[in-house]
């Protein structure tokens, strides 16, 4: 199994966004305990595209919810930053969610009572920098469906409104959940150059999580979890653009 | 407006429906919490008011005759401030094209002067001219029923000499709000009136120059009551005082504020109810609502929404609702309670009515309303609060079924599996469906209250006049008269039968307790007048011994077997000990009852009567009518079915435009409660319901797992909603609606019991059939499809 190492801070690197330590979550669903993580140790740095690959129940979508602020870790310590967020509040989470984190969930979680516009607005309402719901909008090729209710659009569509929404308060990170899951390949690709196109020019850390082994070719990055534990990780070394994907 | 806002606003036009069924029930609430307040309030001042600007007098006196000069020695009573005395008889009445028998109250006016008690308030013309003898005023009501303007004619029989007499003013006096003749129960405009005169020819014709026969007195603010009664009853009864009483018991006051105290109890009891389904309807939907946005919620928290932020934010989607049932509520309310007022108004003829919603009592609405809301939402708001967002990512775990109570008996087995999802459904959130229930048979409950009080009245009317009063016809004469009289009262063509009465003025005591009232005298062998025990049977009246009904037992703490004091209030005054034979079911009125001769025994009379109850040819009533009203010793004639009609006009009409208001507001109760109960269920189950139809389930299957289980809840509510409302019918009975007019026995037909439960039956159906309607709509794939 492969482990990283904690980098030494330098100047010519890319600074270090996230970093875990034997991070480890239990959780009760129903009447049964689920252990989601089992000592992870991780390391995240500033412009990079992650993707996390790993099967339904791998812990990779608990990780995303605890780097995300979401979640806590029930042992193990997670840095933002310099920030611990292992032993940050309730309410600390939430002002880090608020100004630092955009999350991007597998099945869109759009306002079904608001209009695209809107459901950008409502996170760039409580946002310190945003750029306008329209620039974001933009920014993902939604400009023509500002006024659209989310039953008025496609699932690729919707999903680049979710996209929208994230990046709209300008995070450091944006996290994505599955965000081509619930979508065609050939929507998906599209919602995956929306990603790529952020990532690309606002320079925003980004983490997929899929199981689609396919999405992993368009990383900096990837990292494999099984059964709660990184199984694999390595730099992509020949990136491919998402339209030469497929799946 | 703020984004989260407008989804505030979309979320509420999405459940349009619902909410404004909610903002109904609220509404309702407070429309009756306002409705009675206000005119509480209204009445109240008016009644006050009118009693201040018109200075009633605070205490009263009837005597034989006294000389004028006794006034002054009235006056030095401590505590008395102001002091008129006034001469006053009852008068027969003859007006032209009525051929009943008529009659009033003749009360002198100061000459030369204005009264400075008991003052008038001219609605037309003028008062009489010092020393004319042929001019009046008359009381409004019996002018109004009679269409009698200044400048009218009518004639009285004065001293027994037959005068003509002008309408010159028309007034209202606050000394009789309510005009009710001597022996009557309630006022019948058209048979009974007051009218004013000069002092000067009314004390002439009735040889009562320099003397009077009644008083009225102010007292000082804070002067004691009854020593001053005392006083004025030790120097009154050498002139044949007949007990003097405080304002407290004057018979129109004492109307007047019994039914305001009705309104007091309305403004408290049915508010509570209908505010209590608001809570609970509240909490369902404001349950589900959260239930169904766990994801939005999660999704808002994760973009760093504050907790506190989404708990206000469905605060106020709670508080839209809220304020909307609110306002219509207050308007709703202001509209019946002018109305009502205005009805009031009319039937007490108050001079003016000072009808105005208070600040207070709209803060007050607003104030508990949103208690209730919050009481009924804060589990729900709390839930949202504290959501863990990672959580709410997660699909909701299945809920928790378990083998209940049910599956243990291994009663399973005799049902089939949808009747057994509805059982299951049930036992897993019994919580929610005692509320249901509750909620459904509280509507039940208002609509049995609604009906116990005409049941009650029907009832009442039953029982005193046709089970106990039994004459047509009952006479009552000027005085104690020989029985000369009650002969040529039988010998009147016409008149089948005919029964001696005594009526005499008694204060009765026992203990601390005292009581005035009159003491009838009635054969022991009478057919007309039977007493009634509690099972309504017929009870002889004992030869010896009084009388009394319940409700006056019940005021002196006294039953049958015990003693009570009986002190006359007339002629030699006799105080005599007698024991209390028996107690007697009554409903209206207060009185207590002996044998005719025992009691003229007791009063050291032979064979005296003061009147006569008659049956009379139907054929004949007119023509008796008319030698009645020759005859000079006759004072006033009743008519059973105009006391029937007078007793309907009276009370029924309050009553039943309550029991109107309330049927129409346990109405939207039941819609409320069955409507959004079968909402929620259609909401909670759609996934369910559609993976049965996917399954091969038929609508009507699915249709039955649905709204088996509220059918089921509404008929467990039915039973529980009379019991209930019988209950409540027991409460506001006993807090409000007995008085010394009349004691509302607890009725409820079986038609009643029916009515309320077909009512809450066919909101059941209504609701049922569109929640039936939108089951055509289940999208079987979406929802199969969705998470949620």
């Amino acid at each position: 199994m492969h482990e990283e190492t904690v980098a030494t801070p330098d100047p010519l690197t890319p600074a270090t966004v996230f970093q875990t330590k034997d991070l480890s979550k239990v959780y009760t669903m129903g009447e049964v305990q689920v252990h989601a993580l089992r000592g992870i140790d991780l390391t995240l740095k500033a412009g990079e595209l992650v993707v996390l690959l790993g099967a339904s129940g791998s812990g990779k979508s608990t990780l995303l919810n605890i780097l995300g602020g979401l979640d806590t870790a029930s042992s193990g310590q997670v840095w933002y930053r310099d920030w611990e967020l292992t032993s940050a509040s309730d309410r600390e989470l939430t002002e880090y969610r608020r100004y630092h984190v955009g999350f991007v969930f597998q099945f869109y979680n759009l306002i079904p009572s608001l209009t695209a516009r809107e459901n950008v607005a409502i996170v760039t309402d409580i946002a310190r920098t945003p750029m306008t719901p329209q620039e974001a909008l933009g920014l993902v090729g939604l400009s023509d469906r500002l006024d659209h209710f989310p039953a008025q659009l496609s699932g690729g569509q919707q999903q680049r409104v979710a996209i929208a929404r994230a990046i709209a308060k300008n995070p450091a990170v944006l996290l994505c959940d599955e965000p081509t899951g619930a979508l065609d390949s050939k929507t998906g690709i599209i919602v995956l150059e929306a990603l790529q196109h952020i990532n690309q020019t606002l320079g925003t850390l980004t983490a997929v999580i899929t199981h689609n082994a396919a999405i992993a070719e368009m990383a900096d990055r990837v990292i494999h979890l099984s059964d709660g534990h990184i199984s694999d990780a390595f730099q992509n070394t020949h990136k491919k653009e998402p339209q030469e994907l497929s799946w | 407006m703020s984004t989260l806002q407008r989804k505030l606003l979309r979320d509420l036009a999405g459940m349009w429906g619902q909410a404004l069924a909610i903002a109904l029930v609220i509404a309702s609430g407070v429309a009756t919490y306002v409705m009675s307040i206000t005119t509480f309030e209204a009445l109240y001042a008016t009644q006050q008011n009118y009693y201040r600007d018109y200075r009633l007098a605070d205490v009263f006196a009837n005597l034989k005759r006294a000389p004028e000069r006794l006034a002054r020695r009235i006056a030095e009573i401590p505590g008395v401030d102001l002091l008129e005395t006034r001469v006053q008889t009852q008068v027969n009445i003859d007006i032209a094209g009525f051929s009943d028998p008529v009659s009033g109250l003749l009360v002198s006016l100061p000459d030369n002067a204005e009264p400075q008690l008991n003052l008038l308030h001219l609605r037309q013309g003028r008062l009489p001219v010092s020393g004319r003898d042929d001019e009046i005023v008359l009381s409004e009501p019996f002018a109004l029923a009679h269409q009698l303007r200044p400048g009218a004619k009518l004639s009285a029989i004065i001293n027994g000499h037959r005068k003509t007499l002008t309408v010159v003013g028309i007034a209202l006096s606050p000394e009789y709000i309510n005009i009710i003749q001597p022996g009557a129960l309630f006022p019948d405009d058209l048979r009974y009136g007051v009218l004013w005169m000069a002092r000067t020819p009314l004390a002439t014709a009735y040889d009562m120059e320099g003397a009077f026969n009644d008083l009225a007195l102010t007292l000082f603010p804070g002067t004691p009551l009854e020593p001053v009664l005392e006083q004025l009853d030790f120097i009154l009864t050498p002139y044949g005082g007949l007990g003097s009483y405080g304002r407290e018991d004057q018979l129109s006051n004492r109307f007047v504020t019994s039914e305001l105290q009705g309104l007091e109890v309305m403004a408290a009891v049915f508010p509570v109810i209908f505010m209590g389904v608001a809570t609970f309807l509240l909490n369902v939907v404001i349950s589900r609502l959260v239930g169904l946005q766990r994801e939005q919620i999660a999704a808002l928290k994760a973009f760093g929404y504050r907790n506190y932020e989404i708990g206000w934010h469905y605060w106020q989607l709670v508080m839209l609702i809220t304020l909307l049932g609110v306002t219509l509520g207050i308007v709703f309310g202001v509209w019946l309670g002018h109305g009502l007022s205005n009805l009031y108004q009319t039937f007490y003829h108050f001079p003016y009515l000072d009808y105005h919603l208070r600040t207070g009592v709209a803060l007050s609405a607003f104030a508990f309303s949103l208690a209730a809301a919050l009481l009924g939402t804060l589990h729900a708001l709390r839930r949202a609060v504290r959501l863990p967002p990672a959580e709410a990512m997660r699909p909701e775990p299945p809920a928790r079924y378990r083998r209940g109570w049910l599956d243990r008996l291994g009663l399973q087995r005799l049902l089939s599996q949808p009747a057994r999802m509805i059982l299951r459904n049930l036992q897993r959130q019994p919580l929610k469906a005692l509320f249901s229930v509750i909620g459904i048979a509280l509507a039940c409950a208002i609509l049995v209250v609604g009906s116990f009080q005409e049941d009650s009245i029907d009832y009442m009317v039953t029982v005193q006049f046709r089970l106990s009063q039994k004459d047509d016809l009952s006479v009552a004469l000027t005085g104690p008269s020989s029985h000369r009289a009650l002969y040529e009262l039988r010998s009147l063509p016409g008149v089948n039968h005919a029964e001696p009465q005594r009526a005499i003025p008694v204060r009765l005591r026992a203990g601390q307790y005292h009581y005035r009232t009159g003491v009838q005298g009635l054969t022991t062998d009478g057919v007309l007048y039977d007493l009634l025990d509690t099972d309504l049977q017929i009870i002889r009246l004992p030869p010896e011994g009084v009388v009394l009904s319940e409700y006056l037992a019940r005021q002196l703490r006294v039953k049958a077997g015990d003693s009570v004091t009986l002190e006359v209030l007339e002629g030699a005054r006799p105080v005599r000990q007698v024991p209390v034979a028996a107690v007697v079911q009554q409903y209206i009125g207060v009185a207590a009852y002996m044998d005719i001769d025992a009691l003229n025994r007791l009063l050291g009379e032979a064979q005296a009567l003061t009147g006569a109850a008659l049956l009379v040819d139907a054929t004949a009533r007119q023509s008796v009518y008319q030698r009645l009203k020759e005859m000079p010793k006759v004072a006033g004639v009743t008519n059973k079915a105009h006391a029937i009609s007078g007793f309907y006009d009276t009370m029924g009409e309050n009553l039943l435009v309550f029991a109107f208001i309330n049927t129409l507001l346990a109405g939207t109760i039941t819609f409320g409660v069955v409507y959004n109960s079968a909402r929620i269920s259609l909401s909670e189950r759609s996934r369910e319901l559609a993976s049965l139809r996917v399954l091969g389930f038929t609508r009507a299957e699915v249709g039955y797992i649905l709204l088996g289980e509220l059918g089921l809840l509404t008929l467990l509510a039915i039973p529980l909603g009379f019991l209930l409302g019988r209950g409540l019918s027991c409460a506001y009975m006993a807090s409000a609606l007995s008085s010394d007019l009349y004691q509302i026995p607890l009725i409820t037909n079986p038609s009643s019991y029916a009515f309320a439960a077909s009512v809450v039956l066919v909101c059941s159906l209504i609701s049922s059939m569109l929640i039936g309607r939108q089951l055509k709509h289940l999208d079987l794939v979406g929802v199969l499809k969705t998470r949620e």
